[in-house]
């Protein structure tokens, strides 16, 4: 695998008014694996991909994400990160493919390339049938395979992945992971997954980070941080195990 | 700049298909042509059996029907058109999640408030065109005169500056909906700002002047100008007023001043006296332009305020 770094951050710090919200984070990311990100409600998550888009500004701290600033020139980036929210938001008056063309638009892809690949992602996620449905008709886990067939269209290099499966029914999960799954292995997207199905991000990622009150108590690869922590092999123990372990020692 | 055209082309068909925008279109349009209707009717029947007088055309628009002459309705009424348009701008991305994926696309974020702007604009721009074009067509049906180029120009610039106004509104409600988290807030705030200037403000002017310069009742002349100065500098920041002031004499060629009788100048008076026609064109204009310009000034303002509030927003509590 290439070891080159996409996400590179230094001391990366964010304050607001008077609470810390992300305090000297320092991490990288490498090309072509699926990050897991892991932290309770309100560790600053959210916050520090925000500052890795450069839709919010850094107190402190160096940020590099492609080899480019966020703060300094945040097209650049968004140009080639793909960001699916929490909670994200649909137009529910448009369907799938006039949503599809819209992100399209947005991203300055010519007509003709967008609808194939339009197309194409629709087919991946598995929403060609429904695709002239009104999204306000869509169920969750058929909106959330909207956001990620968005994604697809515009072809990130490196994509953020915010909580893809709250609120998915089982069945819809296993569904997504494979999607996620599939970004990674066949379009080589280096992804970053904030998720608090843990099972899920044992089985996506092999290298995780743990964000507790904005700070990153731990990172590395799952194995070794089990071995050390835990002190238990590659097949015994659960991520779960893990992350309850760094939660209540801090 | 970049990213606001999918923005605005999306806006636009937003606008031209929701409900509220073709309740509303509806109103203004039934209204206007009765409007029209009935001043031309009136205007038909004065007309039978005297000599044509100039500028008959554009009474259609000054004179009054039964309450209101249609350049009154466009002044008191034009606003909503503005608000309806504006008011969920933002607030309704943001409560839907939408805004901070249209954000997290390679787009800056003034792109959003200027494709949303534009689009309200040319909105209005169509709006306010097709009822001048009605209005101007039945025109011609009824009272039968057909309109001089001149007279075409003065309903041109009556269009531009009604668009304008307009637009100010769009912007004053876009801003509140940056401003208010919540739609139903961000309606209600632009509404009691409008019912605050449509009404309050020359209310208020009447009774501060009545105040500062009373016995403007008596036979005291000096105190007379002093209370309509004051009552005219007061109403001045109300927009409708700036407008009833900016096409006053665009579209009546008749009227010479934006003044009242009281706060006319003994010059101008003999002028007046002295020259009974109409205003040519140029002149006209040059009467209104102060109010024009305010009118553009304050809508800027307007606008830039909005920009600089949306652009230093925390995008966590966009």
């Amino acid at each position: 695998m290439d070891e080159q770094a996409i996400i590179e951050t230094e001391d990366l710090t964010k304050v607001y008014k008077t609470q810390v919200a992300v305090d000297h984070v320092s991490f990288n990311v490498v090309q072509g694996e699926v990050f897991g990100f892991l932290g309770p409600n309100g560790a600053g998550k959210t916050t520090t991909i925000l500052m890795l888009l450069g839709l919010t500004e850094p107190t402190s701290g160096k940020v590099r994400v492609l080899g480019v600033d966020p703060t300094r020139d945040s097209i650049k980036v968004k140009g080639m990160v793909g960001y699916m929210p929490e909670n994200m938001g649909f137009y529910g008056d448009l369907d799938a493919v006039q949503s599809l063309k819209f992100i399209a638009e947005l991203n300055n892809i010519p007509r003709d390339v967008a609808d194939e690949r339009i197309e194409a992602a629709l087919r991946t996620v598995g929403l060609a049938d429904e695709a002239r449905k009104k999204v306000a008709a869509y169920s969750r886990g058929m909106r959330q395979r909207l956001g990620l067939a968005e994604l697809v269209v515009k072809e990130p290099k490196l994509a953020f992945l915010d909580e893809p499966t709250l609120g998915l029914d089982p069945d819809a999960t296993n569904r997504m992971m494979d999607l996620i799954e599939s970004l990674s292995c066949e379009k080589g997207m280096t992804i970053v997954l904030c998720s608090h199905f843990l099972h899920m991000v044992q089985r996506l990622c092999r290298r995780v980070g743990i964000m507790i009150k904005g700070k990153m108590v731990a990172q590395g690869p799952m194995d070794r941080l089990a071995q050390e922590k835990l002190g238990l092999g590659a097949e015994e123990y659960t991520l779960e195990e893990l992350y309850m372990k760094y939660f209540q020692e801090t | 700049m970049q990213g606001w055209k999918p923005i605005f082309k999306k806006e636009l068909a937003d606008h031209f298909s929701s409900y509220r925008f073709i309740i509303l279109f509806s109103l203004i349009t039934m209204v206007s042509l009765i409007i029209a209707y009935m001043v031309g009717v009136t205007i038909k029947q004065d007309l039978e059996g005297v000599a044509k007088p100039k500028f008959v055309f554009l009474m259609l628009f000054i004179s009054r029907g039964v309450v209101f002459s249609l350049v009154q309705f466009v002044a008191f009424f034009g606003p909503l058109i503005g608000l309806v348009l504006g008011f969920d701008a933002i607030n309704r991305e943001r409560n839907e999640g939408t805004l901070s994926k249209l954000l997290s696309q390679p787009l800056y974020r003034d792109a959003v408030i200027n494709g949303k702007f534009l689009a309200g604009v040319v909105t209005i721009s169509i709006m306010m065109a097709s009822i001048l074009l009605l209005i101007t067509g039945m025109g011609l049906k009824i009272v039968g005169v057909i309109p001089g180029v001149e007279e075409l120009c003065r309903i041109f610039l009556y269009l531009i500056v009604s668009i304008v106004y307009i637009s100010f509104w769009l912007g004053v409600s876009i801003l509140f909906s940056i401003i208010f988290r919540s739609i139903a807030t961000s309606a209600l705030a632009s509404l009691a700002l409008w019912i605050f200037f449509s009404f309050f403000v020359s209310m208020g002017a009447t009774v501060v002047a009545n105040a500062a310069a009373p016995d403007a009742n008596s036979s005291n002349p000096e105190a007379m100008v002093r209370n309509a100065k004051i009552q005219r500098a007061i109403s001045l920041i109300s927009p409708m007023v700036l407008y009833t002031y900016g096409t006053a004499t665009v579209i009546d060629p008749t009227r010479k001043t934006t003044s009242t009788m009281v706060l006319v100048g003994p010059m101008e008076k003999i002028s007046q006296e002295r020259f009974s026609g109409p205003l040519p064109l140029s002149q006209s204009i040059l009467i209104v332009l102060p109010y024009i310009l305010s009118l553009i000034a304050i809508t800027a303002v307007c606008f830039a305020i909005s920009y600089t509030i949306f652009m230093r927003r925390e995008i966590r509590s966009l």
